[in-house]
């Protein structure tokens, strides 16, 4: 099960209209071995396609870095679909190399990109090839573990 | 001639857990050869048809090689060299 407070996942959802009809992607770190996702982290999409997403290899480098000086892991990375279901493609699947986190997929598709409009946001673990959809539960904020100073990036 | 290498999650089950190793060699291919060496079954992953792999990075001293030389990008001790896949996908 992924629990997420209300103001990271919809800062998720967020991003995924802002850059709609382009796929939009990040990550949400968390202290290692927390499963908390604690920071949130939107990532350029530097395909810049409606079909494909990927993180610019330099901010990649980055990011990693940041996480490794924090004791961060990426507890959630989530991407868009923009005309397809939330549910991980064969692609998504082929390249996912993060067995330890939550894979949240959001589709935009059929006007859910529209403020207000109702949207998919769902979680997956993905390892070794082989998907597992797990619940969401969003809880209005994290009694332990984060506190509204580690979330100054938001 | 010492040089780090820090190993993603992913590939951690090659280097029994370890987040960083040490190997050396005067290119990145030659160090890939190195690591292979040590961690039978790395060299796979990294790379396909004797290329770097199209969802593997590969930095040295924070360069991603495919803009200094790629494989054989040069080496000397000292140097860092991070290992990441990429973290790409999409409905493609």
């Amino acid at each position: 099960m992924l629990t997420i407070d209300r103001e990271t996942h919809d800062a998720i959802v967020a991003h995924a209209r802002r850059d709609h009809p382009d796929e939009a992607c990040g990550v949400v770190a968390g202290p290692i071995g927390s499963d908390v996702p604690a920071r949130f982290i939107p990532m350029l999409n530097a395909a810049m396609s409606p079909t494909f997403y990927e993180f610019d290899s330099g901010d990649l480098l980055k990011l990693y870095r940041e996480m490794d000086d924090n004791d961060e892991e990426p507890v959630v990375i989530y991407h868009s679909h923009t005309s397809t279901e939330a549910y991980p493609s064969r692609t998504d699947i082929a390249l996912a190399s993060e067995p330890g986190a939550h894979y949240v997929l959001v589709s935009t598709r059929d006007g859910a990109h529209e403020e207000g409009a109702p949207i998919d946001f769902r979680s997956f673990r993905i390892v070794d090839g082989e998907v597992t959809e797990e619940e969401v539960r969003v809880v209005e904020r994290y009694t332990t573990g984060t506190t509204p100073d580690e979330k100054a990036e938001v | 001639m010492a040089i780090e290498v820090r190993i993603p999650t992913i590939l951690r089950t090659y280097t029994d857990g370890e987040r960083a190793v040490e190997a050396k060699g005067d290119t990145v291919a030659g160090l890939i050869d190195d690591l292979e060496s040590r961690h039978d079954g790395i060299k796979e992953r990294l790379l396909e048809n004797g290329e770097a792999r199209r969802f593997v990075n590969i930095y040295v001293n924070d360069e991603d090689i495919r803009f200094t030389g790629g494989l054989q990008t040069a080496l000397s001790d000292g140097d860092t060299v991070v290992i990441l896949p990429a973290v790409a996908g999409g409905a493609r």
